[in-house]
This record gives C-alpha cells, sequence and structure tokens, in this order.
C-alpha cells in the first residue's frame, strides 16, 4: 500500500519534524527521551510531531519493555528523491574513475 | 510497527572494457585498488565479511555506506549488501570476458519504487528541500 505523497510533503513542511527525521537517519534508533533532550520542546510536541512523521511511514518505532525506540524509514522519502536517477549519476561517474584505473594499471 | 512488501525497482549499468577479467576483478576486490575509484574502504573478499564505504561527512550525512559480503565467485561474480541512510540495496558486479576485453556489468536493486507519476507535479516548489537530500547522497561524488 503506498503512503500519500501528501503525507510525506506535510510531514516534512515543518523545520522540527525535519529536524526530528535527520537527527533519527544521522543517528539512528532514539527514545522519545533522547529526542526531546535534542528538540528543546516538552516531550508532548515531540510526540505529535512522532504521531505526524510516523503517519507518513518516515519513522518506524518498536517497543522494549517500557521504552519506544524510533528509527527514520528514510525510503519513504522516495516520493521526494527518484533514488535511481542520484545513483545512477553516481555509478556512471564511478564507472569513468574505473576506466582511470586500469588505464593506469597499465603502466 | 507495519512492514509490507514494497516493489522495488533495479539499476544497471553496463559496459564493456577493454581490459582482462583479471584485472577489473582486482580492482573491484583490492580494498587499496577500490578506493581509488570508489570510496574509502575496508573492504575484503570474504562471503559474510561487514565492511564500510566511507565517503566525506556532509551535514545530514555522516558518509558512512554499510556493506556486507554475499557472494564472490573469483573473475566472475560480486554482490555486497549496500546500506546507507536506512535505504537497503544490494550491488551486484558480473564481469563477462568478451572479444576486446570484459563487460561489466553493476546492478543495484532493491530502490523503493515510486507509485505512480502523481509525484511529478507534488515535487514541482520542493526542490530546495529536494536538492538538500540529494546533496546528501551526492556526497558520495
Amino acid at each position: 500500500m503506498p503512503v500519500e505523497a501528501d503525507h510525506v510533503f506535510k510531514a516534512l513542511a515543518d523545520p522540527t519534524r525535519r529536524a526530528i527525521f535527520e537527527g533519527l537517519a544521522r543517528e539512528g534508533e532514539q527514545t522519545v527521551h533522547a529526542l526531546t533532550r535534542r528538540a528543546g520542546i516538552s516531550q508532548p510536541a515531540v510526540s505529535k510531531h512522532l504521531v505526524i512523521l510516523k503517519r507518513a511511514r518516515l519513522v518506524g518505532h518498536r517497543r522494549e519493555g517500557r521504552e519506544t525506540h524510533y528509527k527514520a524509514r528514510p525510503q519513504a522519502l522516495a516520493p521526494l528523491v527518484d533514488w535511481m536517477s542520484v545513483y545512477g549519476a553516481f555509478w556512471r561517474d564511478r564507472f569513468d574513475q574505473l576506466e582511470n584505473l586500469l588505464e593506469r594499471m597499465d603502466k | 510497527m507495519t512492514t509490507t512488501a514494497v516493489p522495488t525497482r533495479t539499476l544497471v549499468i553496463e559496459r564493456e572494457m577493454p581490459h582482462p577479467q583479471e584485472k577489473i576483478w582486482r580492482a573491484l576486490t583490492e580494498g587499496q585498488l577500490v578506493e581509488e575509484w570508489l570510496l574509502k574502504n575496508d573492504f575484503q573478499p570474504v562471503v559474510g565479511h561487514r565492511f564500510q564505504f566511507r565517503a566525506a561527512p556532509v551535514p545530514h550525512w555522516n558518509g558512512i555506506i554499510d556493506g556486507e559480503v554475499l557472494v564472490v565467485d573469483p573473475k566472475s561474480r560480486l554482490s555486497y549488501g549496500w546500506g546507507s541512510m536506512g535505504l537497503e540495496t544490494v550491488v551486484a558486479w558480473t564481469l563477462t570476458p568478451t572479444e576486446g576485453g570484459t563487460r561489466v556489468r553493476m546492478e543495484q536493486s532493491g530502490f523503493p519504487s515510486e507509485e505512480g507519476a502523481n509525484y511529478k507535479g507534488a515535487r514541482y516548489g520542493w526542490n530546495h528541500h529536494l536538492n538538500n537530500l540529494e546533496r546528501v547522497v551526492g556526497g558520495m561524488k
């Protein structure tokens, strides 16, 4: 079931939510407490943002004991980023460099 | 947590190179040579070996790609997992001898598919954010 693009756009339109998402993508899994310390806003506010990020499937969670751990799901960015074209350019460039290296290895 | 079977897409790049298979195999599997054309790494051509590719970190991306060697079939097939920022893909190399050299095929699979073309319109106006996101991945250049 595809996530509605609207949810992804809406979720990322807010700078605080973007910061939360980017923090999770960069630092890996975190609890609400850790996120709250970093965000500088109240825990209920962070939780509200997480609900919106979860609805867009940008964030996933798992429970462990009494703590809930949240993590980024950057694959949900697919509507925004065409990974194929990003990586397509990347690999074509690397193929060129590989050929350069092979030429040099001849010597 | 919801897990859905997301349809995925595969990127294929193929090029014939006027070099022998053995030499290209070395360039794909010897860490120091790999660094020269791809990225810094602690790669070893051993199935199950976990390694990292490291690019210069950029804002919002630590520059790390996590890999695990999946297939090593000397001189012809090499495959490893390629995980970065939660995007988990698999890179598979196939070398086939040709008359003038070797055909090099790179297949990267596991990209989330883009559901429908309706995003194209929605993208408009998101260029700024898109550029930032691309820079994150583009840091690998």
